[in-house]
């Protein structure tokens, strides 16, 4: 598929999960509202705007707010001049203007890209990637972070993320309520709020998480296998990012300031265990939770393209 | 009366199917132009970066006369080039001719230190990257433009209006790595 027809794809997606994101978002605020703060429609229709406004905002301002959210810091021009020209360069072969460069201080080895479209977009890697990868597995790298801009792969995953932010924020402050005495008090029974509603309401906040949790993982997972070969593609050498994937996924380090509402902007989860690295002895539960697929099959699909 | 109608929209559906392939080709042709320019703003770049290179290796290395010669000779072929093929076969000359410069250097270590040329060296290597980013770029818009003008029904609008043919920048250089071809 042509690049231009993956991106517009992904901005039709990322348009359909915002509409149905704000959907649930919306029935849930709704219920929980009804159920928790009494009767009438105006807590609901309340929490629902307050949340459209933060959905609003972090969606103009994604790229800042995960800039920030990571501790990474703008690489300097001088200090990082092969940084800046490679990532200059893969942007000429990708057809987009030069994104943003960060550096995050860490061990870790490890890359990130975020934004809305790739006029505001930024690309950050850790120092530690910078010491420990030769300069064609560095341009990989960024490679597949540019790819990830062009393809509107960012747009699509702040989407993602805000929304199921929302969604997990909201899930949470219910759970408060109800530790409040939302539930047991004696004005629910007052109020006489159908119990199919309160069922619902239950199951919402002990669902509606989790399945958001389950497709940015998903979307994510199958976000990365297409930013590899995109990025492979880019700089016509598969090797150098099968190679690249190989010393990540060696490295011990860890991001810091990596936390679940960012693990699936990174080259590589940043927040895998480090013990038993492999797949195998997962559950397909905790299969569901992975952002990134396993790192031995996509070194695999990368070397059969260079094969 | 009812033949009238179905005549008039048979003609409005042709018209608006004319202008969409007409504007998508329009745009094609622009890329095609821009990611040209993109090649321009670097190839002169690296124009610019060379009398500088020259100056600094003769001053460490100054009997080494006929590669200055050979260099000087390539660039001033590379900024007289005209059309895009002309343009990238001096180009190549030029690489060529930078590489036996660079090969010439290795034998001067103080050169070799010198702040001045390692700077001037990064720089083309990040030039050269950039020229060959431009250049994959560029190719590919050609192609999306040619496939275009080329392929039913776009090329019979391509034809009305007179959408010509575009060069691509090919360099046949076999130390220049090949495109891979990826699937989605």
């Amino acid at each position: 598929m042509h690049p231009e027809e993956l991106a517009e794809r992904n901005i039709r997606r990322s348009r359909w999960y915002l509409l149905g994101g704000g959907l649930v978002f919306s029935a849930m605020a709704y219920v929980l509202g009804t159920l928790w703060f009494g009767a009438g429609p105006l807590p609901g229709v309340l929490a629902a705007l307050i949340a459209a406004a933060l959905t609003w905002t972090s969606y103009w301002e994604s790229d800042r707010i995960v800039v920030a959210s990571t501790g990474a810091v703008p690489a300097d021009p001088d200090d990082h001049r092969r940084l800046h020209n490679l990532v200059e360069s893969v942007s000429i072969a990708a057809g987009i203007p030069k994104p943003r460069v960060y550096v995050v201080r860490s061990d870790a080895l490890n890359a990130f890209a975020t934004g809305r479209d790739p006029e505001h977009a930024a690309v950050a890697v850790t120092t530690g990637l910078l010491e420990n990868l030769d300069r064609q597995e560095l341009e990989a790298v960024v490679a597949h972070e540019v790819s990830h801009v062009r393809n509107y792969d960012i747009r699509l995953m702040t989407v993602v993320a805000v929304i199921a932010g929302a969604i997990v924020l909201l899930a949470d402050w219910s759970f408060r309520a109800v530790r409040w005495g939302g539930l047991s008090g004696s004005r629910r029974k007052a109020d006489g709020v159908v119990p199919l509603l309160v069922i619902f309401g239950i199951l919402m906040v002990i669902l509606a998480p989790l399945g958001a949790r389950i497709i940015t993982s998903a979307v994510s997972r199958q976000r990365e296998y297409l930013a590899d070969v995109s990025g492979a593609h880019l700089t016509h050498n598969p090797r150098a990012l099968a190679d690249a994937l190989r010393k990540i996924s060696d490295s011990r380090g860890r991001v810091r300031n990596a936390t679940h509402a960012t693990a699936h902007l990174w080259i590589d989860a940043p927040l895998r265990p480090r013990r038993g690295r492999g797949t195998e002895g997962l559950s397909w539960y905790d299969r569901m939770f992975l952002t990134h697929p396993p790192i031995e099959e996509r070194i695999h699909r990368l070397e059969l393209l260079g094969a | 009366m009812i033949p009238g109608l179905i005549a008039l929209g048979v003609l409005v559906v042709l018209i608006l199917a004319i202008v969409a392939i007409y504007n998508r080709l329009v745009r094609l042709r622009n890329r095609v132009e821009e990611s040209w320019a993109q090649i321009d703003v670097q190839l002169r770049r690296r124009h610019d970066l060379i009398p500088n290179l020259v100056e600094t290796v003769k001053g460490y290395a100054a009997h080494e006369k006929g590669v200055f010669e050979e260099v000087t000779r390539a660039r001033a072929a590379a900024v007289a080039a005209g059309g895009v093929q002309e343009q990238a076969q001096a180009e190549l000359g030029l690489t060529r001719a930078l590489r036996s410069l660079f090969a010439v250097a290795e034998a001067y270590p103080d050169l070799q230190a010198s702040p001045n040329f390692l700077e001037l060296q990064e720089e083309l290597t990040a030039t050269e990257d950039r020229i060959s980013s431009a250049r994959q770029f560029y190719n590919g818009a050609v192609r999306s433009y040619d496939d275009a003008r080329e392929t039913f029904p776009s090329n019979i609008v391509a034809g009305m209006f007179n959408f010509e043919e575009r060069e691509y920048f090919e360099v046949d250089d076999p130390e220049i790595r090949d495109p891979v071809k990826v699937e989605f």
